[in-house]
C-alpha cells in the first residue's frame, strides 16, 4: 500500500511539475464544447438540447487525448521496466498510474463542466446529474484507456491506433452518460442510467488493471 | 549448492535463436562476467535472470527453488541497471533515488539515497533536477539506485559505459562490499571491471549454429 501511494504521488508530482498534460487537457475539453455555438449558430434552444452530449463527447475525446502518454514516458526512460521489478504488482503499478492520471487531467474536467453547461444554455437542474455522471463515467473512461495506451506502446503513431481501439469501447459509457443527463432534463429519473454508469466502473476497476498489466508485459518483452 | 543457476538456457527473439544450452551457477558472494560480442545475446540474458524476458526453454533456480515457481518473488530480489538510466528529468537526482529507494523497500528513503549518493562521489549533484545531469551524473545516479534499497541480485548491464576511471573503481567497491555481503553480481561488460574470483561466461560458446559473427557489428536492442 505504501509503495502504491509512493507511485500515486510520484506520478502527481511529475504532472504537476511538467503542467503541460494537465491543462492540456482541460484547455482541450474547454475549447472543444466552445467549437460548438460557433458550428451550430447561437441558437439558444438547440445548443440546450444538445449540451449534454456535446460536453460528454469532449470529456472523451480530451480523457482520450492525454492517455497516448500513459505509460510512455516510463517506457521510453527505462522506469517500466524497474517499475515490474519492484514488488509492487504490475497490476497495482497500472492502478496506481490511472488514478494518478485521472487526478490531474479528469478531475478538472469535472471542475470545467458546468461551466461549459452554463455556456451551452443547459438547464441549472441538470447539473447535479451532468456532475454525477462525469465522476463515475471519467474514471472509466480512465480505466479502459490504460488497456489500449499499454496495447499501443511501442507502437508507431500509437495514438492513432489506440483512438481505434479505445473509441467503441467508450460507447457504453458515452451513452449512459449523456442519457442519464437527457432523463433528468426530460423529468425521467436518471437513476437506471447512472446505476448501468457505475456498473462499467466497477466492472472495469479489476479488469482494466489486469488486462493493462497483461499488456505491459507483452511490451516490456 | 549454488544459489542462482540456471540449466540449458535458449534464448529466441524474433525468429532468430541468439543462443541455446546455456548453463551457469553461482554461489552465494560470487560473481559472473559474461563476455561476448554484440549481439551475443549478454542483454537477453540478464533480462531473462532478471524476469523480463521468458526462456524459451530451460529454467533457473534460486537456492533451489525454481524461479519460474513465483517470478513475483524472483523480479522483488533483482536489482536491475540497463541500458536507460530511468532518470525524471523533472525531479530532482535525489527525488528520482528517493522513489526508487521506497519502491525497494527502504524505511528512510531520502536518508538513503543520500548515503549512495554520497558513496558514489556524487553528493554535489543531490539537488539538480535530472534533465541538468550528465550522462556520466545519470548512470551514477541509476548506479546509486542499487545501493539505495538492498537486493541480493545484482544485475548489471555495461555498467561502465559512460563512467569515468574514479566512477568504475567506486563501482567496484561496491560490488566487492555487495559480494562480501553474500550478494551475487552479474556483469555484462566490454570494459575493464575488477570482480576478484568472478566466474566467466563466454557467449560464443553458446551461440546457435544459425547465428553468423557478421551480425557483430549490429548493436543487439533486447
Amino acid at each position: 500500500m505504501n509503495r502504491f501511494l509512493r507511485l500515486v504521488s510520484r506520478d502527481l508530482r511529475l504532472a504537476l511539475r511538467q503542467g503541460s498534460d494537465a491543462t492540456v487537457a482541460v484547455m482541450f475539453f474547454v475549447l472543444c464544447v466552445v467549437l460548438f455555438p460557433f458550428g451550430v449558430g447561437p441558437e439558444a434552444n438547440i445548443l440546450a438540447r444538445i449540451a449534454a452530449g456535446v460536453i460528454w463527447v469532449a470529456a472523451l475525446l480530451a480523457s482520450l487525448l492525454s492517455l497516448e502518454r500513459l505509460f510512455q514516458n516510463d517506457y521510453e526512460d527505462g522506469s517500466l521496466e524497474l517499475l515490474t521489478l519492484t514488488s509492487l504488482p504490475l497490476e497495482a503499478v497500472v492502478f496506481a498510474k490511472v488514478l494518478a492520471h485521472w487526478l490531474v487531467t479528469g478531475l478538472p474536467l469535472i471542475v470545467a463542466a458546468p461551466l461549459l453547461a452554463l455556456l451551452l444554455n443547459m438547464n441549472p437542474e441538470g447539473f447535479p446529474v451532468l456532475i454525477v455522471t462525469l465522476a463515475v463515467g471519467t474514471p472509466t473512461l480512465s480505466l479502459i484507456g490504460a488497456i489500449g495506451a499499454a496495447l499501443t506502446l511501442g507502437a508507431r503513431r500509437g495514438g492513432v491506433l489506440l483512438s481505434l481501439l479505445i473509441l467503441p469501447l467508450y460507447i457504453p459509457v458515452l451513452i449512459f452518460g449523456a442519457g442519464a443527463i437527457d432523463a433528468s432534463l426530460s423529468g425521467f429519473t436518471a437513476r437506471p442510467h447512472l446505476l448501468l454508469l457505475c456498473g462499467l466502473l466497477v466492472a472495469a476497476l479489476p479488469l482494466a488493471p489486469w488486462a493493462g498489466a497483461a499488456a505491459l508485459r507483452q511490451a516490456i518483452e | 549448492m549454488p544459489l542462482f543457476a540456471a540449466t540449458d538456457l535458449t534464448c529466441l527473439r524474433g525468429e532468430r535463436l541468439v543462443f541455446q544450452g546455456l548453463s551457469f551457477d553461482v554461489e552465494a558472494g560470487g560473481g559472473l562476467v559474461l563476455l561476448g560480442p554484440n549481439g551475443s545475446g549478454k542483454s537477453s540474458l540478464l533480462r531473462m535472470m532478471a524476469g523480463l524476458l521468458r526462456p524459451f526453454s530451460g529454467g533457473m533456480s534460486w537456492d533451489g527453488a525454481a524461479v519460474s515457481s513465483d517470478p513475483d518473488l524472483h523480479r522483488s530480489r533483482v536489482h536491475y541497471v540497463g541500458h536507460l538510466d530511468a532518470v525524471k528529468p523533472v525531479l530532482s537526482a535525489r527525488e528520482n533515488l528517493a522513489f526508487w529507494a521506497s519502491m525497494g523497500g527502504a524505511s528512510d528513503p531520502m536518508g538513503a539515497a543520500m548515503a549512495a549518493l554520497e558513496r558514489l562521489g556524487v553528493p554535489h549533484i543531490a539537488d539538480v533536477p535530472g534533465r541538468y545531469l550528465s550522462a556520466g551524473q545519470k548512470r551514477r545516479l541509476n548506479l546509486a539506485r542499487i545501493l539505495a534499497a538492498p537486493a541480493p541480485l545484482w544485475l548489471l548491464d555495461e555498467p561502465s559505459v559512460a563512467l569515468d576511471r574514479a566512477g568504475i573503481g567506486q563501482l567496484e567497491a561496491a560490488i566487492a562490499d555487495h559480494r562480501r555481503g553474500g550478494g551475487i553480481v552479474v556483469v555484462s561488460t566490454h570494459a575493464e571491471i575488477a570482480l576478484p574470483g568472478a566466474a566467466t561466461l563466454h557467449m560464443d560458446d553458446f551461440a546457435a549454429d544459425n547465428l553468423q559473427h557478421d551480425a557483430d557489428d549490429q548493436e543487439f536492442e533486447p
